[in-house]
């Protein structure tokens, strides 16, 4: 109790004089520090600004290129990979809803009616990252195999249909089309969903939900009004984890899509390695991490949840 | 006692400041070889920073501390002589009872320490607990792991930072006296930080109620009790009553007082307020001093005692005593602690009734303080 | 009715179970498939059992030397990560100073990054200082991106750390070494621990980022990549399978360790 009141208030650096001896210790943390920053600060940050000085070059491979402030690179990308982005952000949102509906439910499950099988199920969750992801993505090539028995089960229940009519799939093929990308998507990055939903609704009081159906909450009622906004830290950093690798994933859409399904990391990905046009390729991924960068930000504001990490 | 006095701690003018606010104002005290000492007072009177400047764990801003007659103002935790029993007690959850209790010898380089390790453990009834981890112990078992592993270093001074406060109330009647007995058997100086009055009541030879960052007064626990100094002190330990009066005159080592048209005796050896005739009083008097006399029988009361005249408000019975409220003209919630022996069926609230006391149980205080300094802190423990 | 009751109380129960089918599905194919004798290149259609694959694991050319190429990269990545990281979550933790808030968003930073672009940007780093792609790009590149979860990892662990209990080890006669040693690093180590597991993991199987940086060099997701456009042998869905297996059986080991042990001191 009087810890609390007693604590001291955080030193600031116009903090009394200390006594010679200990002064040395306020060099400590930037000794810490320093590896690791300069490490970031070498192969993370400083990357960025080689690619920024990219993506306004002009040249060839063979002559070189030279920064030559050439802001249409930008344009000309926007206005020729437009599509792609909007796939992107269409495919990655719509798994991560996916995601979320799928993985709150299993998060609740670990969480508070598991019992003694809490660590068993938690061990299946993390154990499939195990198994090398691209393994696991082919496999789905198997399960969603043209006349396989899943398609044969969503043709039969008239999920095809509809999933047709959305523009999700063609005739009665699921590979190699949106909904194939979609459902590997939500496939690799549910764990990702799953596990900061958990965090969160584990912390979470069993009692309150005693208390409120004590006070006349039936359960979706408690559910909505004391769970769900309980869980809120764990629901927004799992839709950031599960929708920035997706928007930047061409792996799904490369292994389980067609050309029709490419997104902004396919184009990025030929562009660099396959077509080696630098600048372009530059300009679109400076695009894509500035549309991340203020999605994300915009959606941390409206959810009021500043700390992620 | 001995004339030891290496074990003495002594502040002189010790002050930490954080910023703007000041947790300690420049204090003095002493606190002799081999004895109980308590430093009492509310959550954040600077009681607990005092405690760490004698740990080391905390710089003071200003002034020395001494153990006997080494200055160790400048001296890291690890170099001073000291131990501490800390709140929650910190006990290393990676290590066994019996490594905790082994860890301050072996890091002075103490080889064998097998046989020290379990004499402590036995004086503190743990002997069979040694290969347990601390969170298999329940709260009592580990506060005395704490108290282990602090007294096996033979420190000249064992500090105590609410070394009871996380256990329930019975458990920690027990080990107030355990925590005595052990302090008797080892004579170590024991410095003893707690907000509880009857917890520092019972176990310290001194006790040093602090407020705000100064120590307000320092002495037995009787003598607080009895004679305390300032309002603080008065209603932090333990209840008092207080009545605003006006000095009249001196009758011999006596001082005679006006309030409200009666008339009240205080010993004036017993005021620690000037007295100059129409100078004002507050008269303070504890709730168990007082009899309580039913109007109808005013005629039987002794002469020479201080009495008031009043109407019950509320009563509530509590086994050892009937506690009651009585609202009087010149305090309007005098209370009165009665011991159950014999009970007159008329005292019941609505009643109106004489409250008398022999003088010699007054005691006087400025007036220029607040009345109820103390009063919410006091009634929170 | 009563059924429906039923329904109605273990919803979440069943919505779950479903869930966590759709999670191990694929591992089941994987398991299943690498008992499989294909006809053609690829190992998508189920032919006949068989237990080839399984008894001549290496028997894919270059296969096992791209396993250990990954194994050395992820054994290097998680060694760096985990040292910076726990030398950078320390100083967060247990010191203040100036600039916090620029070394706090450049430890999210990467976090919130889409890999590809860390991928790209990295890529114009090392063409335009001229370096050589391999196995050393790579592994610069593992260190980057594991670093900040390392960082998170252990922050966790230090932040909910008891401050007393350092004080308590300086109290009984530790010196700032001793303490460090004795008290801060033995507690801190589940923390380090899943930090340094979370990197292997994650360094391990590493693809986009890899992708782009590793030049000739190639890691075990590069290989299998690589065999999804010319042909997958049957071997990859061995090596999937027994990561898989040995990663279950060595958690559940710990656990059983774990729970004996509490068992006998009780």
């Amino acid at each position: 109790m009087s810890t609390l009141t007693e604590a001291p208030p955080p030193l600031t650096p116009t903090a009394p004089e200390k006594k010679p001896p200990r002064r040395r210790g306020r060099l400590v943390p930037y000794w810490l520090l320093l590896p690791g920053i300069l490490w970031l600060l070498v192969f993370f940050a400083l990357p960025m600004i080689y690619q920024a000085s990219t993506s306004v070059q002009t040249g060839s491979l063979e002559e070189g290129y030279k920064v030559t402030w050439h802001f249409a690179t930008y344009w000309d990308a926007l206005s020729e990979y437009y599509p792609q982005f909007l796939r992107s952000v269409l495919y990655a949102g719509s798994a991560t809803i996916l995601c979320l509906i799928l993985g709150y439910p299993l998060a609740y499950l670990i969480a508070f009616r598991a019992g003694r099988w809490r660590n068993l199920i938690m061990i299946l969750v993390i154990a499939p990252f195990f198994t090398s992801f691209l393994i696991r993505t082919l496999a789905w090539k198997t399960i969603l195999a043209d006349g396989g028995p899943v398609v044969g089960a969503l043709n039969t229940l008239h999920v095809l249909d509809v999933t047709g009519w959305l523009g999700m799939t063609e005739g009665d093929r699921v590979l190699a089309t949106p909904l194939a990308v979609v459902c590997g998507l939500t496939y690799n990055f549910l764990p990702f969903m799953i596990l900061p939903l958990y965090t969160s609704l584990e912390r979470i009081d069993g009692r309150l939900h005693e208390a409120a159906g004590d006070l006349y909450a039936k359960p979706w009622v408690t559910f909505r009004k004391v769970t769900f906004p309980l869980s809120m830290p764990g629901v927004v950093s799992g839709t950031l984890l599960t929708f920035i690798p997706a928007a930047g994933d061409y792996v799904n859409a490369d292994l389980l899509g067609s050309t029709d399904t490419r997104m902004v990391g396919n184009v990025i990905q030929s562009q660099f390695l396959r077509i080696l046009d630098y600048p372009t390729a530059a300009a679109l991924s400076f695009i894509l991490m500035a549309a991340i960068l203020v999605m994300v930000t915009v959606y941390i504001r409206k959810s009021g949840t500043e700390d992620l990490v | 006692m001995t004339n030891d006095t290496s074990g003495d701690v002594r502040l002189s003018g010790i002050t930490k400041t954080y910023g703007s606010f000041t947790a300690v104002h420049p204090l003095d005290l002493t606190v002799p070889q081999g004895s109980f000492f308590a430093l009492l007072g509310a959550s954040g009177c600077g009681k607990t920073t005092t405690l760490r400047m004698i740990a080391g764990l905390e710089e003071p801003t200003g002034g020395t501390v001494h153990l006997g007659d080494q200055d160790v103002t400048a001296l890291p935790p690890y170099k001073r002589p000291v131990n501490t029993v800390f709140q929650s007690y910190a006990l290393f959850p990676h290590l066994d009872i019996f490594e905790n209790v082994a860890f301050g010898l072996r890091r002075r380089g103490i080889k064998s320490v097998k046989k020290q390790v379990e004499e402590m453990l036995d004086l503190v009834q743990l002997g069979e607990q040694a290969r347990k981890k601390p969170h298999q112990l329940s709260g009592g078992q580990q506060q005395r792991v704490a108290v282990a592993r602090a007294l096996i270093n033979h420190p000249k001074v064992l500090l105590l930072d609410e070394p009871l406060g996380a256990l329930d109330l019975k458990l920690r009647r027990q080990m107030q006296l355990e925590l005595k007995r052990i302090q008797t058997e080892v004579g170590i100086t024991f410095i003893h930080v707690t907000h509880d009055q009857e917890e520092a009541m019972t176990m310290a030879d001194t006790v040093a109620v602090m407020n705000a960052g100064r120590v307000e007064q320092l002495g037995s626990p009787t003598d607080l009790y009895e004679n305390p100094r300032t309002t603080f002190v008065a209603n932090f330990l333990g209840t008092s009553n207080f009545i605003e009066a006006e000095v009249d005159a001196r009758s011999g080592d006596d001082i005679v007082l006006k309030a409200g048209g009666g008339k009240l005796v205080l010993p004036g050896a017993r005021c620690g307020a000037p007295t100059s005739t129409g100078g004002k009083v507050l008269v303070g008097v504890r709730p168990e001093k007082i009899s309580l006399t039913h109007a109808d029988e005013a005629g039987e009361i002794p002469e020479g005692r201080n009495r008031i005249t009043g109407k019950i408000a509320d009563s509530s019975f509590i086994g050892v005593s009937t506690q009651y409220v009585v609202d009087s003209p010149v305090c309007p919630d005098f209370e009165v602690y009665a011991q159950n022996i014999d009970r007159d069926p008329r005292l019941v609230p609505g009643a109106d009734v004489v409250l008398h006391w022999n003088p010699a149980h007054t005691f006087g205080l400025d007036a220029a303080q607040d009345i109820d300094a103390g009063v919410d802190e006091g009634a929170a423990s | 009715m009563t059924f429906v009751n039923w329904l109605k109380r273990n919803l979440v129960v069943i919505a779950g179970l479903l869930t966590l089918a759709y999670l191990l599905l694929p591992n089941i194919v994987v398991t299943v498939f690498s008992f499989n004798q294909p006809k053609g290149r690829f190992n998508y259609e189920w032919q006949e059992f068989s237990t080839a694959a399984w008894k001549d694991p290496c028997g894919v050319s270059d296969l096992c030397g791209s396993l250990s190429v990954s194994l050395q990269i992820a054994f290097w990545a998680t060694l760096g990560a985990t040292l910076l990281g726990t030398m950078i979550a320390f100083a967060l933790v247990r010191y203040r100073f100036r600039a916090r808030g620029a070394v706090n968003s450049l430890i999210f930073l990467p976090m919130a990054m889409p890999e590809v672009v860390m991928a790209a940007s990295l890529l114009t780093l090392f063409l335009n200082m001229g370096a050589q792609l391999g196995f050393w790009t790579v592994l610069i590149a593992h260190i980057m991106f594991c670093l900040s979860f390392v960082v998170t990892a252990v922050k966790a662990r230090v932040m909910s750390m008891d401050p007393r209990l350092e004080q308590a080890a300086q109290d009984l006669y530790a010196g700032p070494f001793q303490t460090f040693l004795r008290v801060t690093l033995p507690i801190a180590a589940p923390g380090i621990a899943a930090g340094a597991l979370l990197a292997f993991a994650l360094s391990f199987d590493d693809f986009i980022i890899t992708n782009f940086n590793a030049g000739s060099t190639v890691t075990f997701p590069m290989f299998v990549w690589g065999s999804a456009q010319r042909g997958t042998p049957v071997q990859i869905n061995v090596i999937g399978t027994a990561m898989f297996v040995v990663a279950v059986l060595l958690v559940l080991a710990s656990m059983v360790i774990g729970n004996r042990r509490n068992k006998q001191k009780a």
